[in-house]
């Protein structure tokens, strides 16, 4: 997995709250069976016409947020589907930080397992980071894994919490899979236990 | 020993390792798979060289992407569907799988609906899916949600997922349910009350009068759209109810083993004096019939209601509730039950079991769909349909003018043929109204089957209870 450490970059305003899974990716999407490729269908139906054309409101069409790689959005950020095509297509088009108030919990779940950083904060430094990104490509953003931090292009910073474990995995890039592996031993005790106790599973 | 919600128990039961942050790594009893999140997850195992750890408690089934026409059995026409439900064949086979229900097996549906049908999912059990709506299984009282791709990998490998702990919600719906409210109105309503992410760190545990007076089917609604609330997962105890749908099942246990099974089952509730971090009380003869307006689950209104205007919100929902109003093509005081619609979907794991179809049967007997309204019924397996069939019920469909399809998720998500062409209206049993979701540009307003039949007559969002006087 891609490590996350500190990102400096373009910041694009999203202010809609409940964006879903199915905008981020949109489920005539979900029928490759790669995890490549996905970034040109990102918010597929929001920033194409039914011609295939882009619309030029939408704001990743925008000359100055095309190289965005951080998204500050409305509240519930990632709600719906499980659907990990989600953080692909995220990663896929560039991005690899999203700030909100609140993200849903597995869209939150998958985004580490791809070394995306979802990082939730109180309303009234979202609004702030809102108005940042608003300035467009002059201003950039930057996010610092290890110190926990998100800071304006003013200068202003805001701190927000994580998880030490999801931390730990992501600044260093590590496999959980592997992780869990090395804890087999564990999970064979468990097994003939759990025979032992509930046979019938 | 201090007192316990369920969530707790099931919790407890299930940890392999502790790490002293709290991150636990936790057994998963039954792993569902389908077609569409899983073809990365058994490449990357291909790719590391991984085996999965236990086969025999993986269960597979296509369900998203097959066609629900008769001619499903000369092969899927759409190539990309095709592709993807012939890797699960072939992951299947190759990893060795040993519950698999392919496309043509009478047994295939939507996942949801299978695994509990077959007796997989039981009691205090983890389950989880690459699907959100995972959530049903729930109803059981077993702890069941959905996970990512790189979730279902990490299951397929280790039988484990690594977790920590939710907060515990109490949703108590108390008292009765009046006439024409079902359990798809109650979760409607939840969702109403708490918003899209009111559930979100936290799982649920539904209890009160009213939901002890759901049948399974009932139960396996309501959990399913915990989801929908920001919910992790949504449990609801196990009781005489759950026992007496358990029993007999291919899977259940059986003789000695089901007394076993039994006896631990009896133990799954919440103790009196547990502790919980939010709770929400409804009053059950409070909810009404309702409706959907909007394009988030949360945009719930009793049908008797009016079409809201976006000033009626606060914060950032204004600006959503004027997307949604715009992308609805609705104007805001249109009294609900005067929306014409243009399509009727009844089905999906919400909403595409036999007492569904029941309901939906009860409203259409004897009447017809109205001119010009494209409606249809897409049973939530193959052997719902075949009861559906055997009960009459599939004759009441079709006299109606209800196109009588073949099991899979279909327009709920729309990955097959099953879509609404931009701008169509469509009345839907299932969970989600998303743009988008049934089609690019489809609108889609969620009730329940009672009242999307009741829909389906009158060719506008309708009361049912209207109809039902009627029947009286």
């Amino acid at each position: 997995m891609d490590k996350f450490e500190k990102l400096t970059g373009i910041a694009a305003p999203m202010p809609l709250v409940n964006i879903d899974t199915d905008m981020l990716i949109p489920k005539q999407f979900l029928k490759t069976i790669k995890r490549s490729g996905l970034g040109v269908n990102l918010f597929d139906e929001m920033r194409y016409n039914q011609d295939g054309t882009e619309k030029p409101d939408f704001v990743l069409n925008q000359p100055q947020y095309r190289d965005t790689e951080i998204l500050v959005a409305g509240d519930n950020f990632g709600c719906g589907s499980s659907r990990e095509h989600a953080p692909w297509a995220l990663k896929d088009f560039g991005i690899r930080a999203i700030i909100s108030t609140s993200f849903a919990d597995i869209f939150y779940n998958n985004c580490f397992k791809n070394g995306l950083l979802p990082i939730a904060l109180p309303a009234e430094a979202v609004e702030v980071l809102m108005k940042d990104a608003e300035k467009g490509s002059n201003a950039r953003m930057t996010v610092d894994l290890e110190a926990q931090t998100v800071t304006t292009s003013d200068g202003e910073s805001f701190s927000f919490e994580i998880d030490s474990f999801k931390k730990h995995c992501l600044l260093n890039g590590l496999d959980d899979i592997g992780l869990s592996m090395e804890k087999a031993p564990a999970i064979d005790t468990y097994e003939a236990q759990a025979a032992q106790a509930r046979p019938w599973v | 020993m201090s007192p316990k919600t369920l969530y707790d128990k099931i919790w407890d039961a299930h940890v392999v390792h502790e790490d002293d942050d709290g991150t636990c790594l936790l057994y998963i009893d039954r792993h569902l798979v389908h077609e569409v999140t899983s073809p990365q997850a058994f490449e990357g195992l291909r790719m590391t060289g991984r085996k999965v750890r236990a086969p025999e408690r993986t269960i597979a089934v296509p369900d998203h992407n097959v066609p629900t026409t008769a001619d499903r059995v000369d092969g899927i026409d759409n190539e990309e569907s095709r592709i993807q439900v012939e890797a699960l064949d072939k992951n299947v086979r190759e990893f060795g799988l040993m519950n698999y229900y392919e496309m043509n097996d009478i047994r295939q549906g939507i996942v949801h609906i299978v695994g509990p049908e077959q007796g997989w999912t039981l009691p205090g059990m983890t389950v989880v899916c690459g699907d959100s709506h995972t959530a049903t299984h729930g109803a059981f009282g077993s702890l069941a949600h959905g996970i990512g791709t790189s979730e279902v990998e990490h299951v397929l490998a280790t039988q484990t997922l690594i977790q920590k702990k939710s907060k515990n919600m109490k949703v108590e719906i108390t008292g009765k349910l009046a006439p024409g409210v079902t359990a798809k109105d109650i979760t409607l309503s939840v969702i109403g009350e708490t918003g899209t992410a009111g559930g979100t760190g936290y799982v649920i545990e539904y209890c009160g009068e009213a939901i002890r007076a759901l049948s399974m089917e009932g139960r396996m609604t309501v959990c399913n759209m915990a989801i929908e609330g920001g919910a992790r997962a949504g449990l609801i105890a196990p009781d005489e109810t759950t026992f007496a749908y358990v029993k007999g099942r291919p899977h259940a246990p059986k003789g000695a083993q089901w007394e076993a099974a039994l006896a631990w089952w009896k133990t799954l509730y919440s103790d009196d004096d547990a502790a919980w971090d939010k709770v929400i009380t409804i009053r059950g003869e409070d909810i009404a019939p309702v409706v959907t307006w909007g394009t988030s689950p949360e945009d719930v209104l009793p049908i008797t209601g009016k079409v809201p205007a976006a000033s009626d919100f606060t914060g950032g929902k204004v600006g959503a509730a004027e997307r949604s109003l715009d992308y609805m093509g609705l104007t805001p005081g249109t009294p609900l039950a005067e929306i014409p619609i243009d399509a009727v979907f009844i089905g999906s794991c919400t909403n595409g079991r036999i007492e569904d179809l029941r309901a939906a049967a009860e409203i259409l007997r004897g009447k017809r769909v109205k001119d010009g309204v494209r409606a249809m019924i897409v049973p939530g397996s193959g052997l719902v349909r075949a009861q559906a069939e055997e009960e009459g019920l599939a004759d009441v469909f079709k006299e109606a003018g209800f196109e009588w399809r073949l099991a899979g998720c279909s327009m709920c998500l729309a990955m097959n043929p099953d879509q609404l062409a931009p701008g169509e209206r469509c009345a839907a049993t299932s969970n989600r109204n998303f743009e988008g979701r049934q089609g690019r540009g489809g609108r889609t307003h969620l009730m329940s089957p009672a009242m999307a039949a009741a829909a389906a007559v009158t060719g506008r969002l309708t009361d049912v209870r209207e109809m039902m006087g009627e029947m009286a």
